[in-house]
């Protein structure tokens, strides 16, 4: 706004290039990262819309025959590929719900006042940081069929009778995942609720409890009008991106046991990274960003009202 | 006085206990993996984890024998190398969403958010296909441009929402001193947000440092970052759990130390920006 008032300014003095180098600016000086991200982002996914036409086996470079979407009607008659698309539900459906929950439970208690919540609020985004590698690694260690401290602990609380091989048993080795991807991802819930918590005003509470209302009334009546913008851009970010993320299930089990935990991207990983098929592979990936754009298209029409 | 001693006890039992259930079972497993590593490798399958004993044994294995340094070493340099290619990249374009309105503006706005949502797997096949071609695989550039498609998206996001927390009218006053633009860019808005820019470049590095698909795929025998070291070492020493957490408290703990540092200013901008998941 104040960039255009200023041209208007300073526009009788060398008018022509002025002005002409002020409409070229703004675009140069985005122009790096866009061409960047043109040559290493948007070429190689039409590559991958690409390959996915294409009988593609990287053991046999020769062959690149077009054939059409016939590796798409393969995809659709692909027993694995609904296996992989019923996870991948099971997965968010499960995952982002009790992240959200925890988080929300988490975001009100770090609202609350007491002395040691600076150190608190810091701590609670650990895992947050830490490599997925790392976080595989050490619940892998926490479920260990032998020697897991889960296994220990449910053992001697008397809830479990025998030992459970938690990563190896197809019933639960999903289950085990989701556990792992929940302590993963609610700080980030916690985080983001507690920012919109802070933005509700004290007044509104005091208000309220000036005129009887109790705790619940507030929280129904307050406090979730106050966050539901927060809670709607988080969930939808987090469905993205637990949807996305298959690198914990791909250290933990790599899919394993049987198909008991494949998701569709890690299908598609596995496709082409042990069978070498990145023709059918690509195929799998386009198919499931094609399904994963619709949260992506809610979510962008959301964030370009707020940037208006 | 009874009162407040009352109000105490309720305030202990409804907000610190459950807070602290919370952060047990955050910081549990961590503490667990800690614990693990710094028991003797015999001990551990005898009487589990425990402080008594304690050993450094399983830290001087993995630096003597497996050569972790080599791999921090190689994580190092995709690290940074993605810093300095995600920032310089990402300043200008940052200022330039900041203090210009233009066509396409917005959508060019949401085209790089979008970049953060397509799925992995849809980038790492036709990257690995790429860097075949050019010959890269297996070397530090081709883990720093696979980094770079997350690092250039998120910091552009995030510079622009700091540069917009800085007052237009201070770019104008130094062109009416007699800056140019770009003047007014570097000598004024740069310097100011400078906590911004390094918590975004700390931010980068994080990241990058964590990533494994990418290293894994386009990795290889020469360069093997500390997440694929950590992972081909849950391969090769199964059962010998003191020598593997003893990795993974290595490789966490530069992401760690260095997010614990800038945590405050990057939560602020993370959700303003509202970029990673």
């Amino acid at each position: 706004m104040s960039a255009t008032k200023l041209s208007r300014h300073d526009a009788p003095e060398r008018p022509v290039r002025r002005s002409l180098a002020r409409q070229v600016l703004p675009y140069a000086m985005l122009s790096p990262a866009v061409l960047v991200t043109l040559a290493i982002v948007f070429l190689p996914m039409l590559q991958t819309a690409w390959m996915s036409l294409h009988e593609y086996v990287l053991f046999r470079p020769k062959d690149f025959d077009f054939i059409g979407l016939d590796n798409f009607r393969a995809v659709l008659g692909d027993e694995v590929f609904w296996i992989s698309l019923r996870h991948t539900l099971i997965w968010i459906g499960v995952t982002v719900p009790a992240q959200l929950l925890l988080g929300l439970v988490t975001a009100l208690l770090l609202n609350q006042r007491f002395p040691w919540r600076p150190l608190a609020r810091a701590l609670i985004i650990i895992p947050w940081a830490l490599p997925s590698v790392v976080i595989a690694l050490m619940w892998a260690w926490i479920y260990d069929s032998n020697y897991g401290v889960m296994n220990d602990f449910l053992l001697r609380l008397g809830i479990i009778q025998s030992s459970i091989p938690w990563l190896a048993d197809p019933d639960t080795a999903l289950g085990a995942i989701m556990l792992t991807l929940t302590w993963q991802g609610f700080p980030f819930f916690a985080v983001m609720i507690l920012a919109g918590l802070q933005a509700i005003p004290k007044s509104y509470y005091e208000a309220a409890s000036i005129d009887g209302a109790s705790t619940w009334r507030q929280f129904r009546h307050i406090t979730l009008p106050g966050i539901s913008g927060v809670l709607v851009t988080a969930v939808l970010l987090r469905v993205i991106w637990v949807a996305n993320s298959f690198d914990v299930i791909f250290v933990m089990t790599g899919g394993g046991p049987g198909y008991a935990t494949y998701t569709l991207p890690l299908y598609a990983f596995i496709k082409a990274r042990t069978n070498l098929d990145f023709g059918y592979g690509s195929a799998l990936a386009v198919t499931f960003t094609i399904l994963l754009m619709i949260i992506v298209v809610i979510y962008l029409r959301r964030t370009g009202k707020a940037l208006r | 006085m009874a009162l407040k001693r009352k109000s105490l006890r309720r305030r202990i039992l409804t907000v610190d206990l459950p807070m602290l259930a919370i952060l047990v079972f955050t910081l549990g497993p961590y503490l667990w993996m800690f614990l693990t590593s710094i028991t003797p490798e015999s001990q551990l399958f005898t009487e589990g984890p425990s402080m008594a004993g304690a050993t450094l044994e399983n830290y001087i294995r993995l630096f003597r024998t497996v050569g972790f340094a080599d791999n921090l070493l190689d994580s190092f340099i995709v690290a940074s190398g993605t810093v300095v290619v995600g920032l310089s990249l990402s300043v200008t374009a940052a200022y330039s969403f900041s203090r210009f309105s233009y066509r396409g503006r917005r959508v060019l706005m949401m085209q790089f958010l979008l970049i953060n949502m397509f799925p992995l797997v849809l980038l790492i096949l036709p990257l690995f296909v790429l860097m075949r071609i050019l010959g890269l695989l297996d070397s530090h550039l081709a883990l720093i441009i696979a980094n770079s498609t997350i690092a250039i998206p998120f910091s552009v996001w995030m510079m622009t929402s700091y540069m917009n927390g800085i007052p237009r009218s201070l770019d104008e006053a130094a062109m009416t001193d007699g800056c140019t633009r770009l003047g007014a860019m570097l000598r004024i808005v740069l310097p100011l947000c400078l906590p911004g820019i390094i918590a975004t470049g700390i931010y980068i590095f994080i990241t990058a440092w964590n990533e494994y698909l990418y290293a894994l795929t386009l990795g290889g025998r020469n360069v093997r970052t500390i997440t694929v070291a950590v992972q081909t070492l849950i391969g090769e020493y199964e059962v010998q759990w003191g020598l593997l957490t003893a990795g993974g408290i290595v490789g966490a703990m530069p992401a760690t130390v260095l997010f614990l540092l800038v945590q405050k200013r990057l939560i602020s901008g993370l959700t303003q920006g509202a970029v990673k998941g």
